[in-house]
């Protein structure tokens, strides 16, 4: 039986082919590792996975219930994602199981980016050095002007371990810091406005980094980006589901914002090509997280998560979902 | 006041052009076919220069104008303005310090995150639809970087701040010590090889020219990033490009050049280098304050009212 004395703890290997952890490899040698993929496959996959009380769920991996009832005895997930929108939650409420997600593993580095990105469409940083690349300064002399970032107001939709970093970061530049939530949070010292509609109106920078649900599903629609007009500008480092992205787009080309720093989209690694031609928006291909030190710090919660739970031991990151009891 | 000349030596503001125009006699130095001729015509009614980063007014320029009273620069920078020469002649020289300083600042920012998360990569990334053959690799986390900063004035000292919020450890050099809490180092080789990320932000000056030299360069290293927001000159740029090209230095984001608008073609290739075209205080805000400055400094003199940014 998995856990008794001779056989390490059994651990389910959730993820798509293409993705690998570079833990993968301590975690076969500390555990009973159950990868589905595996060619040939562990021999007592079918008995050892029928009483598996943990999954690894590695990458955005779909989690959904017809994947949760194939592993009968699951207590809990640990994922290895700042998000859970690729879980089915209600599954696993329903289910009871556990979910533990990145923390704030990613949150420094996506912070970092999100305002590079805010920077870059403002200061138009990309555009001027394909300018310079092109060799096109010796022959038109100058480059048009941008926008100043210091001082303009930063909108940031869901003030969470990312929201708030970015915050301080945009602080530090004497901008203005508002903010829309689910709930208004306490001893926050930011403006709280009740959507994102009205917090919008009230901003030049808005940030785009709540999870994704399907209550936040297109929260950046066409009444949000009409209200945001065309001397503000978006950044999305959140899923790309949270901006109507075919709206975002046609505003962007008619100049109804002003710009955007994207890193995520609705259908990546699709990109809507109408986007190449514009010097106001800058495009990233999901990248915000990938820094060493990131991938350590997510590698190490995953780790610390997996010996804690086999030990019974508190849990890291765990994510609020709020059993019946 | 608009019988009197004022010398704008290169194109460089459209509204400044326009407000020169309508208040004084304006003459338009890059127009001219035979720049000495004009001047002999001119010099009696010239009693202004207006230059910028590119141009100011040398000795030649200075000594050509019997009548000039008050050189105003569009820029902070007077590595342009021979300031020994107008002090001699009686000559006034102004510039525009404070309203360009958080464009500066936060274009620094900008171009540190650029270099180590390499944004402009990753759009070129996207654009060129590689994105659909596999993700771009990891780059460097900027938060908790060492920051050394050349010159801890007004623009100097708005970069540390900024840095700080991203938990970056600063120090810097300067000709003096100055009273903060941040590190400083006597030398500008100590600070390198105490730095992740060597940012210039002094004034260029004889003693300044080439300060990031060979020697900075190796004590920076190859996992180090130089970024320039001051001048060109402040850097011996055949140094840099052979580091960079080498794999010696890490990588540099660049917003001004020894010869600009020449821009070393060896960059073009490299990927751990952002390339600017000296637009640091290029903003339709920032613009538009410096040249109400100019024209502000202009009139105060001509008024004799105190000037309102003098140099000398």
């Amino acid at each position: 039986m998995a856990g008794d004395e001779e056989t390490p703890p059994a651990l389910i290997l959730h993820h798509l082919p293409n993705f690998k952890l570079s833990i993968f490899a301590l975690l076969r040698s500390k555990y009973t590792v159950l990868d589905p993929l595996d060619d040939p496959p562990h021999p007592s996959f079918p008995e050892l996975s029928n009483a598996a009380r943990l999954m690894l769920c590695a990458g955005p991996t779909p989690v959904t219930a017809a994947v949760l009832d194939r592993y009968p005895a699951l207590e809990c997930v640990v994922g290895s994602s700042a998000g859970i929108n690729h879980f089915d939650v209600a599954a696993c409420r329903s289910r009871r199981i556990r979910i533990t997600c990145a923390g704030d593993s990613f949150s420094d580095d996506v912070a970092d980016y999100a305002v590079g990105l805010a920077i870059d469409v403002l200061r138009r940083v990309s555009a001027a050095d394909r300018f310079v690349r092109a060799g096109s300064w010796p022959v038109r002399r100058e480059y048009g002007l941008g926008s100043k970032v210091s001082g303009k107001r930063v909108g940031i939709v869901g003030l969470g371990s990312i929201g708030s970093r970015i915050a301080k970061r945009f602080e530090s530049f004497g901008c203005s810091i508002a903010y829309t939530s689910t709930k208004k949070k306490p001893n926050i010292p930011y403006t709280f406005h009740a959507n994102a509609a009205r917090l919008a109106s009230n901003t030049d920078i808005l940030i785009v980094c709540c999870a994704l649900t399907d209550e936040t599903r297109h929260l950046i629609n066409t009444e949000v980006m009409a209200t945001l007009g065309n001397s503000g500008i978006i950044v999305n480092v959140g899923r790309g589901a949270l901006v109507d992205e075919k709206a975002l787009v046609e505003m962007l080309v008619s100049g109804e914002i002003g710009g955007a720093g994207l890193d995520v989209f609705e259908h990546e690694p699709r990109v809507p090509r109408e986007l190449f031609a514009l010097d106001n928006v800058v495009l990233s291909p999901h990248h915000a997280v990938l820094t060493p030190d990131s991938l350590g710090a997510i590698e190490d919660l995953l780790l610390a998560n997996i010996e804690a739970f086999f030990s019974n031991q508190p849990l890291k990151a765990e994510v609020q979902l709020e059993f019946a009891s | 006041m608009d019988a009197i000349g004022v010398l704008m030596v290169c194109p460089m503001n459209n509204y400044l052009e326009q407000e020169l125009d309508k208040r004084f006699k304006l003459f338009r130095y890059w127009t001219q076919p035979k720049q000495s001729e004009f001047l002999a015509q001119q010099a009696e009614s010239i009693r202004a220069v207006v230059g910028n980063a590119t141009a100011g007014a040398n000795a030649d320029l200075i000594d050509a104008l019997p009548k000039l009273e008050i050189v105003s620069c569009f820029s902070v920078g007077l590595d342009k303005v021979d300031l020994t020469r107008c002090k001699e002649k009686g000559v006034r020289v102004t510039n525009t310090p404070d309203v360009l300083t958080d464009d500066v600042a936060d274009l620094a920012i900008g171009l540190m995150l650029a270099v180590l998360r390499r944004i402009c990569a990753c759009d070129k990334y996207v654009r060129s639809g590689a994105w659909k053959l596999g993700d771009f690799k990891l780059t460097t986390k900027f938060s908790g970087k060492r920051i050394g900063i050349i010159g801890l004035g007004r623009i100097g000292l708005a970069i540390a701040q900024r840095a700080e919020a991203f938990d970056c450890p600063i120090s810097y050099h300067s000709r003096s010590k100055k009273a903060t809490n941040y590190t400083y180092y006597g030398s500008v080789v100590e600070l390198a090889s105490n730095s992740d990320i060597l940012v210039i932000a002094c004034a260029l000056t004889p003693e300044t020219t080439h300060i990031v030299n060979r020697e900075v360069i190796d004590a920076l290293g190859p996992k180090g990033v130089l970024i320039n927001i001051g001048r060109g000159p402040h850097v011996d740029e055949a140094e840099l490009v052979a580091a960079l090209v080498e794999g010696r230095l890490g990588g540099a984001g660049l917003d001004v050049f020894e010869k600009e608008p020449e821009v070393p073609e060896q960059l073009f290739g490299l990927e751990n280098v952002v390339l600017l075209p000296h637009v640091g205080s290029g903003t339709e805000e920032t613009r538009i304050a410096m040249a109400d400055l100019v024209l502000g400094n202009l009139e105060a003199h001509f008024s004799s009212k105190p000037l309102l940014t003098p140099v000398v």
